[in-house]
């Protein structure tokens, strides 16, 4: 680099262009914030939903899938899953309760993880209430 | 050999991130199998726990490899011993066996058995990618952290304060600052996601960079001999070029979950722009090397610190851009693609630039003087191809299965379900899985690399 351009001008460069990328990530941070509410219903997130959540992360669900496109590649995405299920919670939770314990020969499958009913109908609720989160029409289509 | 007793701290360190970086490698081999052997051992070590384990020990590891390299190189930068050597080594051991005992119960209990022994509901954290741990690993992860920073923090502020030091210490309070955010897990997914990234996105594409930039700016100061006024203006300048565009970049993360559409422009331009700095990390490597006044003895340690410059741009840069512009995301969001990006960038950008001060620093710690044996080091270059030209590989099969995945689930009239388009595409795992195989000779002859000196030494 030449030496008309000083090391205190490139410091300057960093200071000033850091501070001002980090503000205006905060600045679009807080403007997000008041977007979501539209865009996440959260008016729906009711403590079942909540407990699904909970079932969700205590099993660590995103070690093999996605949601919403976020998380392992090994398994289906879930974020539609409640739609490419028929808007049927009872078809999510048969697919969890029917897991074999052995797995299945030479395939992959889920873990079978003896929920309970509770449990289950929370995990169904929970994706219900994400496959209706705004997602800017994602995933293209319903294979997910 | 050493310019100051206390660097030898970094030794252990160097050491546990060797060792758990073989472990990394072994159960991303047990990973590549289970995807073509789905029942590969199962139940006992069922996908999402081998995941888990490969991620956090790269994480963990990595951590290992930042600390000793800051060990290592802030005592020279400063010009004085380490404030405290005792606590340095402390916190290695606390650090080791909290890690260890976090892998144990990864692979000892199912995992939700794990997060009500270890009191999750308490303050719920686990069970988000690569923040699994339990939360009193994630507290324990703070308080070394926050001892490290103390450390490191009194040794430069009371010494000689130069931009590698300087730099360097920030990139690790932003690490400590921006990792607070994984104790923040919100009910609402689409919040919880939203400020996940300031740990992940924020990290690696963020703060872990200043880190990067410092200790390659250090290893080529040392090797090249260039006049550090040089290689500190290029350091400002690559390290503000990352902030502009990828603070703002982290908006490639919030297409598709929930958050506003402005994101999709936003997210599209700032990342689009985020090769940039890797590729000035290119220019600014090759050019010092170029200009070097001396050749130093420790040739393994300059092919790493290009290596790492040339794969960061390739894997972290061009892989990054092929899917970060939103409509192109749109398909290949969650595939294949994402994990062929995310092998050669970590790899690239972190994994080879701890491995490049490890090989500028071992000769030393090792009192070889400022370099290994002729014999040693064309070994380690030979594991430095071995382990580089696999990695490259692995990345385009798993681009190629990307490709075939986006093909047939994501687009046509007649998608096919996931497993479906995965079977399809079992001829790419099975090949990655050969080049896995093949990643893990080259780590075998890099740990190799370390016991020939030894017997050229007896030899003689």
């Amino acid at each position: 680099m030449s030496d008309r351009f000083t090391k205190s001008m490139a410091r300057n460069i960093y200071l000033g262009g850091g501070v001002f990328a980090f503000l205006l990530f905060l600045g679009l941070t807080v403007d997000t914030m008041e977007r979501l509410p539209e865009r996440d219903h959260r008016e729906n997130i009711t403590p079942a939903v909540a407990l699904g959540k909970k079932v969700w992360e205590d099993n660590n669900c995103i070690g093999c899938h996605t949601l919403l496109g976020e998380g392992a590649y090994f398994a289906p995405e879930l974020g539609n899953v409640y739609t490419r299920l028929g808007n049927d919670k009872e078809a999510i939770k048969i697919m969890i309760q029917s897991r074999p314990v052995e797995g299945v020969p030479g395939r992959r499958s889920m873990p079978q993880f003896n929920l309970s009913d509770e449990e289950l109908e929370g995990i169904a609720e929970f994706l219900k209430w994400t496959s209706e989160i705004n997602t800017n029409n994602w995933p293209p289509n319903i294979q997910g | 050999m050493l310019k100051y007793q206390s660097q030898a701290v970094a030794k252990p360190y160097f050491i546990a991130a060797i060792g758990l970086f073989v472990a990394q490698i072994l159960f991303g081999l047990v990973m590549g199998l289970q995807y073509v052997m789905g029942d590969f051992l199962f139940p006992e070590i069922p996908f999402n726990v081998a995941r888990m384990v490969h991620t956090n020990l790269l994480i963990v590891w990595l951590l290992f490899g930042f600390m000793g390299a800051s060990y290592f190189l802030v005592p020279e930068e400063s010009e004085r011993e380490l404030y405290s050597p005792k606590l340095a080594l402390l916190l290695f051991w606390v650090f080791l066996v909290a890690g260890a005992l976090t892998i144990v119960g990864y692979l000892a209990v199912p995992y939700a058995t794990l997060a009500e022994i270890t009191g999750n509901d308490l303050l719920p954290t686990m069970g988000r990618e690569f923040l699994e741990q339990p939360t009193i690993t994630k507290i324990g992860i703070v308080i070394v952290v926050l001892g490290f920073i103390f450390n490191i923090g009194m040794t430069v502020l009371s010494g000689r304060k130069t931009v590698v030091s300087i730099v360097l210490l920030t990139g690790l309070v932003g690490l400590a600052v921006f990792f607070l955010f994984s104790f923040y897990n919100p009910v609402n997914l689409v919040l919880d996601k939203y400020f996940w990234w300031w740990v992940v996105h924020l990290w690696v594409e963020g703060v872990w960079e200043l880190i990067l930039g410092a200790i390659l700016a250090f290893v080529l100061i040392k090797v090249t001999g260039v006049d550090r006024e040089i290689i500190e203006k290029w350091l400002y300048v690559i390290i503000a070029m990352t902030l502009v565009t990828g603070v703002i970049g982290t908006g490639h993360h919030y297409f598709y979950i929930g958050t506003p559409e402005y994101w999709l422009w936003l997210g599209s331009i700032f990342s689009a722009l985020e090769p940039i700095p890797f590729f000035m990390m290119t220019l600014f490597a090759f050019n010092m090397v170029n200009r070097r006044r001396k050749d130093h003895p420790n040739q393994a340690a300059v092919l790493w610190a290009l290596g790492t410059a040339v794969t960061a741009f390739i894997g972290a840069g061009v892989w990054g851009f092929l899917h970060t512009l939103a409509p192109v995301n749109y398909y290949t969001h969650g595939t294949q693609i994402t994990a062929a990006h995310g092998h050669l960038a970590f790899y690239g950008a972190y994994v080879m630039i701890v491995l490049t001060i490890i090989s500028y620093a071992m000769p030393l710690l090792r009192n070889q003087g400022p370099a290994a044996t002729a014999k040693a080091q064309k070994m380690e270059k030979l594991a430095f191809w071995l382990m580089t030209l696999s990695m490259a590989a692995i990345t385009l099969l798993l681009t190629g299965a990307g490709v075939m995945q986006v093909m047939t689930q994501r687009m046509g009239d007649a998608p096919l379900t996931f497993m479906a388009a995965q079977d399809n595409i079992a001829i790419f795992y099975w090949l990655r899985e050969v080049a896995g195989v093949v990643f893990l000779v080259g780590l075998i002859t890099y740990v190799a690399s370390f016991f020939t000196s030894d017997k050229v030494k007896t030899a003689a």
